[in-house]
């Protein structure tokens, strides 16, 4: 039968039409505007209506989530920022586009670098959110941010002050990549006390 | 298990003695011809040898002395290919007979070596610059060419550390000083000789009816047009509603994507390649760490294989889903289908996002593995994909749109392609294989992990609009089949054999890496000279290639057709202007 095709095909968008109405129903008011619902909506059963509304709804980030890169500093006693950047220039050398800027600080009596950054730039307009600063930073001094609200009316070079945030912060957005860094350099700092037991 | 062609072990130089050598350069392979025999040696090689179809033309700069152009062919019943080369000294004006005869898909590429390295080639049809402007002086590719831009030869520049003082660089080079111009040119009043060119080379094909006299419409569909899927521009010549003769204008979103390849260090260029194809970063991924593990001669561990395979066929699934609703779109079938197939996308990106950190630019791969392991819940997130989802969503799409009369009478019968021609024209990829080529590069030359797996080449016979649509639907099934099998398989151990560092150890020669990308075959070929950064980065795109045939698919079809057969030849900007 000519048109047989057709009906097919439409029997197709009237099941999904049904769907959206059974899911509202059986999600009743917990499919809009609660995780759970947006969870459902986006697993392998969701059905009906797909879409996210935001800004009052947002996706839930995956951890490993990257966007413009932020700079680490622990908080030291009397709140003062121990920053854990060295300023090595690794997050600088491999940068794809080239978008950081390090100034090195040098000790003014002895003129030798001194492992802290005078200045550090970082140009979010051109930064490609590739991660390789984060992926190949020695210290976890650079990290991949969550926070991609960022539009502005102006050119957006961050400064020290601006990419400066708490290593609280680090471990709020990501705590199994934070978890992981701190068992490391408890090992690290463990190995290196033993190796200077070893030696005294 | 596949079954693997053997090389046979051709003696080029005992066939052609006279005007071959071996290229004995360390960690070069293939063959050197004497550019007066290079017709004679490339009919040989597809006439008596059997290397049928023409992967890729590029040119190389060896700065100061020479320039190559580097040929490889391949054989459709699979195997390994055969490279060679034309060396001529590097004094203008530099010129190499054209292959556009032998194998017409050298057609576009030859155009784009001339436009990109200014080597001429005689005889070419119509060699026109391809990417660049008509007017623009110099040749973007020559090592001694700077772009505007222009800090140092290489990255990681100088003033970005220690001493790293921000500049923009545009107070540096202002805006309309940012620009080069010929002498004398001036925006405003110039007339481009090359539109003259374009319309020209269309005229040629004008016909003159004896009695009735039918004046032919010139209509230039894009570069503004919702079927063109990005900035691209096709100038059409009309006989009533019948296409006449058709030229492809493209470069709108060119930047010179192989150039910045050789301002980069070899890890530099992996986020770099996500923005070739940018609905597969997965794939395009992969086929630059092909290349460069080829160079490196490093294996990749068993569980990054197995990660590569599921990501890179998890990219083909959403592709052909956002090609078969977007085909409907371009149809008329508004948004139904194009949204229908986005929801399963989002969910495949979901994982991409989970795994890579990114939902499309994904910088996935690394050399010798992948850049982080998949986190906790995802391997159950794409199980519950592939054995649940995914095939009740193939399923649907095929009750919805395979029967339908309507999409039948707009598909049936309107040719593409026939697989001879499609051979000829470096078609690869699902369109190649809907015109009954069966020619699958995971299975004619197996990389990865793909001999282990149990999979068909997808293939249909009549190499029309409909054959291409559900050889999408069929390469789906099979990727799903895949896919199964990895997602059982998938080995626990390390993710990357190498150590990470931020600066990789490339030993000089050169590779060309190869992967079946959803929309054909994407290969990066690869000449190093020891440093830190590639000497050349060629990408061979799909989507590129596959349209020098766009005009032969179209003389003779309506102009409503032009639009369903861009669709299925399944093109990106970003790949094809790179």
């Amino acid at each position: 039968m000519y048109g047989k095709g057709i009906i097919k095909g439409l029997g197709v968008t009237l099941k999904r039409f049904v769907n959206t109405y059974l899911d509202d129903v059986a999600w009743w008011g917990r499919r809009y505007y609660t995780a759970a619902g947006i969870a459902h909506r986006y697993s392998k059963d969701g059905r009906g209506v797909f879409t996210v509304q935001y800004p009052e709804e947002k996706l839930p980030l995956p951890e490993e989530f990257r966007y413009v890169p932020f700079l680490v500093y622990d908080e030291g006693a009397d709140g003062k920022k121990e920053v854990r950047c060295t300023s090595c220039g690794i997050c600088a050398k491999v940068c794809p586009p080239q978008c950081i800027w390090i100034v090195r600080s040098n000790d003014p009596q002895t003129g030798r670098p001194v492992p802290e950054p005078t200045e550090f730039y970082i140009d979010a307009d051109i930064c490609m959110n590739c991660g390789f600063c984060a992926e190949y930073c020695p210290f976890d001094a650079i990290i991949m941010d969550h926070d991609y609200e960022i539009a502005s009316y102006q050119r957006n070079v961050y400064n020290m002050e601006k990419l400066l945030k708490p290593a609280s912060y680090y471990q709020s957005i990501r705590p199994l990549n934070y978890a992981r860094n701190e068992e490391e350099r408890k090992a690290k700092e463990a190995a290196k006390a033993a190796k200077a037991g070893a030696a005294a | 298990m596949a079954t693997l062609v053997h090389a046979e072990t051709l003696d080029l130089a005992a066939r052609f003695p006279a005007s071959v050598a071996a290229d004995s350069r360390p960690g070069y392979s293939g063959w050197i011809v004497n550019k007066d025999h290079l017709t004679e040696v490339a009919t040989a090689l597809r006439d008596e040898f059997g290397y049928d179809l023409l992967s890729y033309v590029t040119g190389v700069d060896y700065f100061p002395d020479k320039m190559e152009v580097a040929y490889e062919a391949f054989k459709t019943i699979g195997g390994p290919g055969i490279r060679f080369k034309v060396q001529v000294p590097r004094l203008d004006p530099i010129e190499i007979p054209s292959l556009t005869a032998v194998w017409p898909g050298a057609d576009f590429q030859e155009r784009e070596i001339w436009d990109l390295y200014g080597i001429k080639f005689t005889n070419h049809p119509d060699l026109r610059r391809i990417l660049m402007w008509e007017g623009f002086e110099g040749h973007p590719m020559r090592k001694d060419w700077h772009e505007p831009f222009y800090e140092e030869d290489n990255k990681p520049l100088k003033s970005r550390w220690p001493d790293g003082k921000f500049v923009s660089a545009e107070d540096k080079n202002i805006y309309k000083d940012n620009l080069q111009f010929p002498q004398n040119f001036d925006p405003e009043k110039a007339v481009f000789d090359g539109e003259a060119a374009l319309y020209g080379a269309l005229a040629r094909y004008q016909t003159i009816d004896a009695g009735l006299k039918t004046d032919h419409v010139l209509v230039n569909m894009g570069p503004q047009h919702p079927s063109t899927h990005g900035v691209f521009r096709a100038a059409v010549i009309l006989d009533g509603e019948t296409i006449v003769s058709l030229k492809p204008v493209m470069g709108y979103l060119h930047r010179n994507h192989e150039k910045i390849g050789e301002r980069n260090t070899f890890l530099q260029n992996m986020p770099y390649t996500d923005r070739l194809d940018y609905f597969n970063s997965m794939s395009n991924n992969w086929g630059y760490s092909l290349a460069v593990e080829k160079l490196m001669n490093i294996k990749v561990p068993e569980r990054a294989e197995y990660l590569r395979v599921i990501m890179a066929e998890l990219s083909r699934i959403q592709n052909h889903f956002v090609l078969i609703g977007m085909l409907l779109n371009d149809l008329g079938a508004f948004f139904t289908p194009a949204l229908y197939a986005f929801e399963e996308r989002e969910l495949i990106l979901d994982i991409f996002e989970a795994a890579a950190g990114a939902r499309m630019m994904c910088n996935y791969h690394r050399f010798g593995g992948v850049s982080r392991d998949l986190p906790e819940g995802v391997l159950e997130k794409i199980r519950g994909l592939v054995e649940d989802r995914l095939p009740r969503r193939t399923d649907e799409f095929d009750r919805l749109l395979s029967e339908n009369e309507v999409l039948l009478s707009r598909l049936r019968g309107v040719k593409v392609i026939n697989g001879e021609d499609a051979v000829r024209y470096s078609i690869t990829g699902p369109v190649l294989r809907a015109a009954g080529v069966p020619y699958d590069v995971r299975r004619a030359q197996p990389y990865g992990i793909y001999d282990r797996f149990d999979f068909e080449v997808a293939l249909r016979q009549h190499g029309d609009l409909y054959d291409n649509y559900l050889v999408r639907l069929d390469e789906i099934r099979q990727s799903l089949r895949i896919l199964k099998q990895a997602v059982q398989q998938i080995p626990a151990g390390p993710i990357n054999s190498q150590k990470p560092q931020y600066q990789v150890r490339v030993p000089a020669g050169e590779a060309y890496g190869r992967v079946e990308a959803p929309k054909g075959e994407l290969g990066f070929y690869i000449v190093s000279t020891g440093k830190p950064n590639p000497w050349r980065y060629h990408v061979r795109a799909p989507s590129f290639i596959n349209i020098t045939a766009l005009e032969k698919m179209c003389v003779g079809t309506k102009i409503a057709d032009f639009v369903a057969i861009l669709g299925v030849i399944d093109i990106v900007l970003g790949e094809v202007d790179r």
